[in-house]
């Protein structure tokens, strides 16, 4: 059942309905056609053979009575001329003899004349040089004066042409054919233009529908007449409207909320700015204070920079949500920019590189810097030793691999690892790091129109992968 | 400790505690620090002291830090380090465009602050060497004169140390990368707009038609050139 189902699915609407109408029409005219063709040449021919026979009786009892019991072809051609009128053909057989002219007796089917031979009057319809022949045969019989009957021996047949009978059964069959097939068009037409009634607001919806998927919530139907399919528009368009709005709604809270982060970040800025210029004051004072002053003093400066970090992260990416964020593209040479990157962080010993040499692209230094410095310092933080960073290039971009040797990443974190101050363990209350740190490298990523990705490398430990576009294409800004 | 080795800072912020969160901490590092908290009061205050370097707040009440910064160029060549609020990149190139020589961003730690106001403040090294004369531009490296075609050009600390630089090699190309390290002591990730706002000041002092520089050059996608004059 859900197989045909399914196969009936591979069918257009319109294929299918168009079968169905035109199965109904054939059906329905064959059905009527056919059984009025049936039943007016069985009439037809009911009617002439009836005709045919009783002018044969009739014409025959006046040839009675008969001269002799044993006619000669004399008295059989006068038998058959009695019989015979314009359009019919006659022969009178006795035993051997038959009358001279009139049809040959070679057309007469044997079973007409085995039923004539036991006294019957009977007919059949043959087809005799290509046109259909009505042959009736009588046996003459004798009356006795006990008024008692038995068979003189002598048969009867005439020949009748059906020519013109068959000339309007076929008519008859023409004008069914005609009839049916002037209805299939009509109903073909009739079809076409239902589909088409049917199928246009159908499309329209699945139209609206696709567009409403594609994220054009103001997208709706024209509400035409008042059918099932109109009240399916207006369903549509109601729920189009609900959509839209909780939408909005949702969109204009999430917009409240960078908003509010953004303005949280910034009116942080100015108290931050005095904390930290006191907090290194108290950090240099800190070793000549006393206990528990002095760990104290150590702690608020530390925590003073943290803060900035997280402060400093929070507006960097509110820019990228307000879509402020500017390049400042350079042309770079990588290997030289991923040494800097390890360098200014004291990373240059506990990193193995494996980079291309002379490998340049037109890209934001700062903002790579600080993809890898993210990148590595993750890696030197929460994978194993060694920590590898690969420079690889074709023409078009540039692909740089940092990876770690630990056990890699849970497969239920992966999809999260860029997402904002996700933590991979609950149980970890707060990282190193804002948490908003693989987040911002990714959309720094972004930025330049390439791609941050993670997986874990086939021999364990997790493996982030920047790609990035090298457009060094232009003509006079091409590295030398 | 010592580091600022007593030169004179004045500080024009505006918010109390940052002015004295920094104020204590430079005078932790040594400097002699004078604090003012508007865009008059520090005018006042530069005259009256003459500092050897404005740390300059750019969100100033009454007068904002732009036009503070206009008046301290148009009134005499010392080292101004703005103080911008993270983020607001045009901040940044309005005040680099209106001759502020470095900027540093809030919240700052002091170190970083100390490091850029070292830079700014390094003395040039002055040489016994001969006045050099390229074209019309006259450089005097040991009494750190520039005149053009006779007439002194007044330079702030950076776009001296930048022409100097250039100048040292002429028709050697050097990379933004590579000033920023050598006139601002920046590293590898310094931000290159200094590089590009200085030239153009520069440019604006020295060149006959800035549009069409003849001393110092752009090498499209790698840096700057002095000459070929």
């Amino acid at each position: 059942m859900s197989r045909r189902w399914l196969h009936g699915c591979a069918w257009g609407l319109r294929a299918r309905l168009l079968f169905t109408f035109g199965l109904l029409c054939v059906v329905t005219a064959a059905a009527v056609a056919g059984g009025m063709y049936v039943q007016a040449r069985n009439a037809i021919l009911q009617r002439t053979q009836d005709a045919a026979v009783q002018a044969m009786t009739s014409s025959l009892e006046a040839a009675f009575p008969l001269r002799s019991a044993s006619p000669g072809p004399a008295e059989l051609d006068e038998i058959a001329g009695t019989v015979v009128d314009g359009n019919s053909s006659a022969v009178a057989v006795y035993h051997g003899a038959r009358s001279t002219a009139g049809l040959d007796p070679a057309v007469i089917p044997a079973e007409l004349r085995s039923a004539v031979a036991r006294s019957r009057i009977a007919w059949q319809r043959v087809v005799w040089q290509g046109s259909p022949v009505l042959i009736i045969g009588t046996p003459l019989l004798i009356v006795d004066r006990d008024r008692t009957s038995r068979a003189s021996g002598i048969e009867v047949y005439t020949a009748r042409s059906l020519l013109a009978e068959q000339r309007s059964v076929d008519g008859l069959a023409a004008s069914a054919w005609l009839t049916g097939g002037a209805a299939l068009a009509f109903a073909v037409t009739l079809a076409l233009l239902a589909t088409r009634g049917v199928l246009r607001p159908v499309r329209e919806l699945g139209r609206a529908a696709r567009l409403l998927g594609e994220g054009e919530l103001r997208t709706r139907v024209a509400v035409r007449g008042a059918d099932e399919l109109a009240d399916l528009a207006r369903t549509f368009n109601g729920t189009a409207a609900e959509l839209e709005r909780h939408v909005e709604q949702l969109r204009a809270m999430e917009a409240d909320a960078r908003r509010f982060v953004a303005d949280v970040s910034h009116e942080l800025r100015t108290p931050l700015a005095a904390l930290v210029a006191v907090a290194e004051v108290l950090d240099e004072e800190a070793t000549r204070l006393p206990e528990p002053a002095g760990r104290a003093a150590g702690l608020v400066s530390q925590e003073a920079l943290n803060l900035t970090g997280l402060v400093n992260d929070l507006i960097e990416i509110s820019r990228f949500d307000a879509g402020v964020a500017a390049l400042a593209a350079n042309e770079v040479d990588l290997a030289e920019l991923v040494g800097a990157t390890l360098q200014s962080r004291g990373w240059s010993e506990s990193v193995q590189t494996e980079l291309a040499p002379a490998v340049t692209a037109r890209l934001d230094p700062r903002r790579v810097d600080v993809i890898l410095a993210n990148l590595v310092g993750n890696a030197l933080r929460h994978g194993e030793p060694p920590v590898s960073v690969r420079l690889r290039a074709d023409p078009h971009r540039i692909v740089v691999e940092v990876r770690d040797h630990g056990p890699g990443l849970d497969d239920a974190v992966l999809p999260h690892v860029f997402d904002r101050f996700y933590k991979a363990n609950a149980a970890r209350a707060r990282s190193e790091g804002s948490g908003l740190g693989l987040a911002i490298a990714r959309e720094n990523a972004l930025l330049h129109r390439g791609d941050l990705t993670v997986t874990n490398a086939p021999d364990g430990g997790a493996l982030f992968t920047l790609r990035l576009p090298r457009r060094t294409h232009a003509p006079d800004g091409g590295p030398r | 400790m010592k580091l600022g080795g007593g030169s004179r800072v004045l500080l024009i912020e505006d918010d109390p505690a940052v002015r004295e969160g920094l104020e204590l901490a430079l005078t932790l590092h040594g400097y002699r620090v004078r604090a003012a908290a508007s865009g008059e009061k520090g005018l006042a205050l530069l005259r009256a002291e003459a500092p050897d370097v404005v740390v300059l707040d750019l969100m100033l009440p009454g007068i904002d830090g732009f036009e503070v910064c206009r008046r301290i160029r148009a009134g005499g060549e010392v080292a101004i380090i703005m103080l911008t609020a993270r983020g607001d990149d045009l901040d940044v190139v309005a005040g680099l465009e209106v001759g502020a020589d470095d900027y540093v961003v809030k919240p700052v730690q002091p170190r970083v602050l100390e490091a850029r106001l070292r830079a700014v403040l390094r003395r040039v090294g002055r040489d016994q060497a001969e006045v050099e004369r390229h074209g019309e531009l006259t450089i005097d490296r040991a009494g750190l004169t520039v005149a053009h075609d006779g007439v002194p050009v007044r330079l702030a600390p950076t776009e001296l140390r930048l022409l100097l630089e250039l100048s040292g090699t002429p028709g050697r190309v050097h990379s933004r990368q590579q000033l920023l390290e050598s006139v601002w002591e920046h590293g590898y990730f310094g931000d290159s707009r200094l590089v590009d706002a200085c030239v153009q000041r520069l440019r604006a002092k020295i060149e006959k038609d800035s549009t069409a520089p003849v001393y110092v050059q752009t090498v499209r996608g790698f840096g700057y050139r002095f000459g070929p004059v």
